[in-house]
Formats: C-alpha cells, sequence, structure tokens
C-alpha cells in the first residue's frame, strides 16, 4: 500500500513556511478504533481537538488491490491567477495510473482551479492565466490541442450533467466526431456498452438505452457522466466533488467505482469530505490558500500529518 | 375595531382536546374573516381586479365565439371572397386564411433561423462586448418598434431596383408590395420573440453543461449543435410559435406591404412563386376590411374570421404552453 514518495514533496515541502518544525512521529498512536466494518466515518462532525488526527482513520477502506503504478501527468510549479489574484502557488504533484489522487481543502483553496488546469479548462475563464508546466506522459499540454488533450484526460463534476439526450446517445456523442449525427448507431453500440459497463451502469439501463438520461436518479446519471468521461478511453480521469450532490448508497457506489478505475486510468478527485479521501485516495494532496501544503499516503496524511496545518484541517480545527 | 381585532385574532386559536385529532387546517379564504379589515377590503380589491381581467377576457371571448358560430359556414373556409352588396353573396375567406398562412411561413422561415442564430450568438460568443450590447439593443428596439413604420420601411425597399423581382409589378410599376415583401418585414415582428425566447431557454443550461462537453473533448460548435439547441427545443419552440401569433395578429404591415387586395393577384406565369410575388389579404386585413368601419363592411363575415383567427392563435398559445411545461420538465439541478 505505501508508495513512493515523490521527489516533489521534499521541494514543497521547503517553500512551505511551517516546514521548519520537525515531522511528528506520535500519530499512529492517536488512531482510534472506528473499524465498525460498514465504512461510514461520520467521526468528521467530531472535533477530537487540537493535535488529534481524524476519528475515521482506521475505518475500513474498500478492497483494494495492489496495482502497479505508472506515471501518467507531472504537475510542476505550476500557478494559476484569475486578473491579479493568484489561486494555485506553484504546486507540483505527480498523477499516475493505478492511484487515486485526492485533492482536500477548504472552500476557494485552489484544488478545483488545479484539477481544471489539468485538461486547460481553466482556459475558458478568459481571465486566467497558467505558470509552470504540466505534462501527459512527457508531452507539455500546452502543445497538444484541446479537444485532443480532453480525450485523453476528462473530466465529471460536481452536478451529474448528462446532456438532454437518450442514455446511448448520451455516450455515443463523445464517440462521434465533432459535430457528426450518427456514423451507424449499432457499429458504437459495443463501445458504449463497454464504457457503461466500466462505469457500473449497464445493469442498470442496459433495457432501456433509448430512455432520456435525465430521468434517471442522480447516482444514476451522475455514473452516466463517469461513462461519459470513460468512452474517450481516457488516461486520466478528472472528478470535482463528484458525490457531493448525491446520497450516501450512490456515493458508495461511486467510490467503490473509483477504486476499480484506477487500475486502468489515472484518477484525480477534488473532494470536501475527508472520510471519502480518506476511503478512495491512494494519495492525498492538501491544499491550502493555493499552497499544496502536503502531500502523502492517505494513510500516512490522515494518520500522522506533518504540517500543523495539515493536522488541524484533517482534525477539523478549521474548514 | 381594536376589540374586534384582537378577539378575532386571539379566539380560533382554541386548543383542540387533547384526545380528538388534530383538526384539519383551515384554508387562507377560511380564515381570512379573522384578519384585519385593511388586509380584507385588499383581499377583496385582488379578488375584483382578478375577476373584473377574467371577465373582460371571457366577454370578448364568448362575444367573438358567439358572433362567430352566429355567422360561420363551413363553405366560408373553402370559398373566395366575391365583390357584392349582400352577405350572403360575398363568398368565404379561402384566400385570406391561406394568405395568413403563407406570410406566417415566410416571416417566421426568416427570422427562424436568423433569430436563432442571433441568440446563439449572444448567449454563447457576445464578443466583441460593445457589439453584443449593439445588437442587444436592436433586438429590443424592433421588439417596440411599430409595425406601420417597419412597414413603411419594407415599401421603400421592395420599391428598390434590388428587390423589384420579389414585389407586384403592373406594366412595368413596381408597387413594393407581395408576399415576399409582407413576410420580410413581419419576419421582423417575430424576430424579438424568437431571439428572446431561445436565449432565455439557452442561459438556463448550467455552465457545467457546457464544459461537460468540452471536458470530453468537443468544440464549441458541437457542444452548441449537438447538447444547447436540442437542450433549449422547448424554448425555440416557444419562441417561433410566440412570433407566428404576432406575425398574424399583424395588420398595418399587411395593409401596407401585401396589398390587400381580398383574393390573390398573382404576377406572371410560375404557378407558385407568381403568387408570392402577387399582392392578396390575409385574416387580419380581411377583418379590417369587412368590419363594420372598413371599406367593405361585411360584419358577418368579419366575425366568421375573427372566430378562426382566434381559434388559430388560442391554438398556437396552446403549443406554447405545453412546451413550455415540458422544459421544466428535464432540467438539470
Amino acid at each position: 500500500m505505501e508508495l513512493n514518495r515523490p521527489p516533489a514533496v521534499r521541494r514543497l515541502s521547503t517553500a512551505s513556511p511551517v516546514t521548519a518544525r520537525p515531522p511528528r512521529t506520535e500519530a499512529p498512536t492517536l488512531v482510534n478504533g472506528n473499524g465498525n466494518g460498514n465504512g461510514n466515518g461520520n467521526g468528521a462532525g467530531t472535533v477530537n481537538g487540537a493535535g488529534q488526527t481524524s476519528s475515521f482513520v482506521g475505518a475500513r477502506r474498500p478492497d483494494r488491490a495492489s496495482v502497479p503504478t505508472i506515471d501518467r501527468m507531472a504537475v510542476e510549479q505550476v500557478s494559476i491567477a484569475y486578473g491579479s489574484k493568484l489561486a494555485v502557488k506553484e504546486v507540483s504533484l505527480p498523477i499516475r495510473q493505478g492511484e487515486v489522487l485526492a485533492l482536500i481543502g477548504p472552500s476557494g483553496c485552489g484544488k478545483t482551479t488545479l484539477l481544471r488546469s489539468l485538461n486547460r479548462l481553466t482556459e475558458l475563464t478568459k481571465t486566467a492565466s497558467l505558470t509552470g508546466q504540466i505534462t501527459l506522459d512527457g508531452t507539455d499540454i500546452t502543445t497538444l490541442e484541446p479537444t485532443a488533450l480532453r480525450r485523453r484526460v476528462t473530466m465529471v463534476f460536481q452536478q451529474p450533467n448528462p446532456f438532454p439526450m437518450s442514455v446511448f446517445d448520451n455516450v455515443a456523442y463523445v464517440l462521434r466526431d465533432q459535430a457528426k449525427r450518427r456514423p451507424r448507431r449499432e457499429s458504437l453500440r459495443p463501445e458504449v456498452e463497454t464504457a457503461l459497463a466500466r462505469a457500473g451502469l449497464l445493469d442498470e439501463v442496459a433495457d432501456n438505452l433509448d430512455h432520456p438520461a435525465l430521468r434517471l436518479s442522480g447516482g444514476q446519471q451522475q455514473r452516466l457522466c463517469i461513462a461519459r468521461a470513460l468512452a474517450a478511453q481516457p488516461e486520466v480521469l478528472l472528478l470535482d466533488e463528484p458525490c457531493s450532490a448525491l446520497d450516501p448508497r450512490s456515493t458508495a457506489v461511486i467510490e467503490d467505482l473509483v477504486v476499480k478505475l484506477r487500475e486502468q486510468v489515472a484518477v484525480v478527485i477534488v473532494t470536501h469530505n475527508l472520510q471519502q479521501a480518506y476511503r478512495i485516495a491512494d494519495h492525498v494532496g492538501f491544499m491550502y490558500l493555493g499552497e499544496l501544503v502536503e502531500y502523502a499516503s492517505a494513510t500516512a496524511l490522515f494518520g500522522s500529518p506533518r504540517q500543523q496545518r495539515t493536522k488541524d484541517y484533517v482534525s477539523g480545527a478549521f474548514g | 375595531m381594536s376589540d374586534a381585532t384582537i378577539g378575532g385574532g386571539v379566539q380560533p386559536i382554541t386548543p383542540a382536546p387533547p384526545s380528538t385529532p388534530p383538526r384539519q387546517r383551515q384554508s387562507a379564504s377560511g380564515s381570512s374573516s379573522a384578519w384585519r379589515l385593511t388586509d380584507r377590503l385588499g383581499l377583496a380589491f385582488a379578488w375584483f381586479l382578478g375577476l373584473l381581467f377574467c371577465a373582460i377576457t371571457a366577454a370578448i371571448v364568448i362575444f367573438l365565439v358567439v358572433q362567430g358560430i352566429r355567422f360561420l359556414r363551413p363553405y366560408m373556409l373553402w370559398t373566395n371572397p366575391k365583390v357584392s352588396y349582400t352577405q350572403s353573396g360575398s363568398g368565404g375567406f379561402f384566400d385570406p386564411m391561406i394568405g395568413t398562412f403563407i406570410v406566417a411561413a415566410i416571416a417566421i422561415g426568416i427570422a427562424g433561423p436568423v433569430g436563432v442564430g442571433v441568440a446563439v450568438w449572444l448567449s454563447e460568443y457576445a464578443r466583441p462586448a460593445g457589439l453584443a450590447r449593439a445588437v442587444e439593443s436592436t433586438v429590443e428596439m424592433l421588439a417596440g418598434a411599430p409595425s406601420v413604420v417597419l412597414a413603411l420601411f419594407g415599401i421603400l425597399l421592395f420599391e428598390s431596383t434590388v428587390f423589384a423581382p420579389l414585389s407586384y409589378t403592373s406594366g412595368g410599376v413596381v408597387f413594393g408590395k407581395s408576399f415576399f415583401a409582407a413576410g420580410a418585414i413581419l419576419s421582423l415582428v417575430a424576430l424579438p420573440y424568437v431571439v428572446s425566447s431561445v436565449r432565455e431557454g439557452l442561459q438556463a443550461i448550467p455552465n457545467h453543461v457546457r464544459e461537460a462537453s468540452y471536458a470530453v473533448g468537443k468544440t464549441k460548435i458541437a457542444t452548441i449543435r449537438r447538447v444547447l439547441l436540442p437542450a433549449a427545443r422547448p424554448s425555440v419552440i416557444t419562441g417561433y410559435m410566440l412570433g407566428i401569433g404576432h406575425v398574424i395578429g399583424d395588420t398595418a404591415i399587411i395593409v401596407l406591404l401585401l396589398g390587400d387586395t381580398e383574393t390573390f393577384q398573382g404576377v406572371g406565369h410560375v404557378p407558385i412563386l407568381g403568387i408570392l410575388r402577387g399582392t392578396g389579404s390575409t385574416l387580419t386585413s380581411y377583418i379590417f376590411d369587412n368590419a363594420p368601419t372598413g371599406d367593405l363592411n361585411q360584419p358577418n363575415k368579419a366575425y366568421a374570421a375573427a372566430l378562426v383567427l382566434l381559434l388559430i392563435v388560442l391554438g398556437l398559445n396552446l403549443i406554447v404552453d405545453v412546451f413550455g411545461r415540458r422544459s421544466k420538465e428535464l432540467l438539470w439541478s
């Protein structure tokens, strides 16, 4: 489970003002035995007090096979500004296939901006500017066509947003050339069904692929959005708080799905929900005021955070 | 007053005996007897106004329906107007009815695509900002312009050599009147309705839906064609229907630009083109002429035609209603 710590961490740690403090080591003793087996770590609301870690550490995490990791993207010294306001400050991170990277932090800390910069969606905002470099399989993403990049790095949003068409067409839309209508519906069927199956939705919708997608339940809609994002056969899947509009059961389904998907694609998930990050992430980046304060494996970041700000945040002292 | 108010305000709230089930919630009108006098007067005034408007509308509709049913005969729907001094001899309004459909088709045929295009540009591009503002105020100005003014401009336009082939010519004289001319200028009447409806529909689509399309590598054009316009389809249809409703209700442009000849007066020998280049009338101009104050003064025919026109407009409103409701049905949270 313990994966290699990336070289970037050291550089970030020294850049951050709080880093003079030596890493703490006593944390593992604070882990409480909240292993009630159902994985619903509702302990986030209870603040254990400063200096303690979260009560959900030690709770059940979805079963996960150890998967070989492949470096997909590298974020190097990336700063993003909206006008003169700096939203992301000199962040460096690796994004690997075979693991789920969770970005956590309070609202407005730049985690969503960072996520959107990975497939250049930030460019849709006129005032946004980016310095530093993001590479995908070694290629600077600014040298790629945005449309080509966004097929390799696809994204799922906070609100389920299926297109106002049938379930089938939602997925087929991605497979078709830009504005073309239909290059043979039947020829697309296998690919559409594969994508739906990978998103764990096929069994539920197999009989009514022609039903309007907006009639599905919220959780199904969000899995359809994941299927849509997977249909492009991406290398990286970006998830921006994909469960925040969903009920707990749908959330659990999507979390299991995300853990499974990491074997085939690199997954980056932004979440407000610390328990969720703990449950599904392999590595976690904690962002605060645009800085990447700490990047570590999920068990390390939640169990023994090295930065005081991380510790305060994951223990519920602020956020 | 104060005694009554206070007493009235307090007394109805008597707690039910604990053993009996709770009383049913009183309706708003039932409980208003406990209100203050000014509130009761206000409520009564609101009721009065509401009923008054219903009564006025009902009076118009009932008057038209009664008069229409009295005078409308089936033969009128397929008989052309004839010149006669008696109401029984003056025929029906087949040509005016077809005329209404022709102008509506031409007008919406122009205003539809143009309006959707303008709305898409305003909603999705709108750069440079100055031009967007200018287009916006132009559309607003069109919506506010009296149709007579537009008609005057239309006559100038279609008398000019460029557009002369599209208008009624007789003995080398260009009259600047034709179905083309009327339809083209009527499209300006319909345009603002199409633009504002489609634009509203597009702006109701949350931004994350657009981004979802970009995020799977689609271009802006593909997103507009395959996601946004299909999502806004109910608004497009609503805009079309509102536009048509105003087109078929317009009289000034028809009288000035269609020539107001009771039957079609074609030009040349090409079958359909000849009619479109020629003059004619619509239900509105037919009613205008046959009204008790009109040139022809055949009020029975006017009432019959008015009923037909009213039914067409009510039908269009029904379509708008259905699609308006459907557009609210399927939305993103």
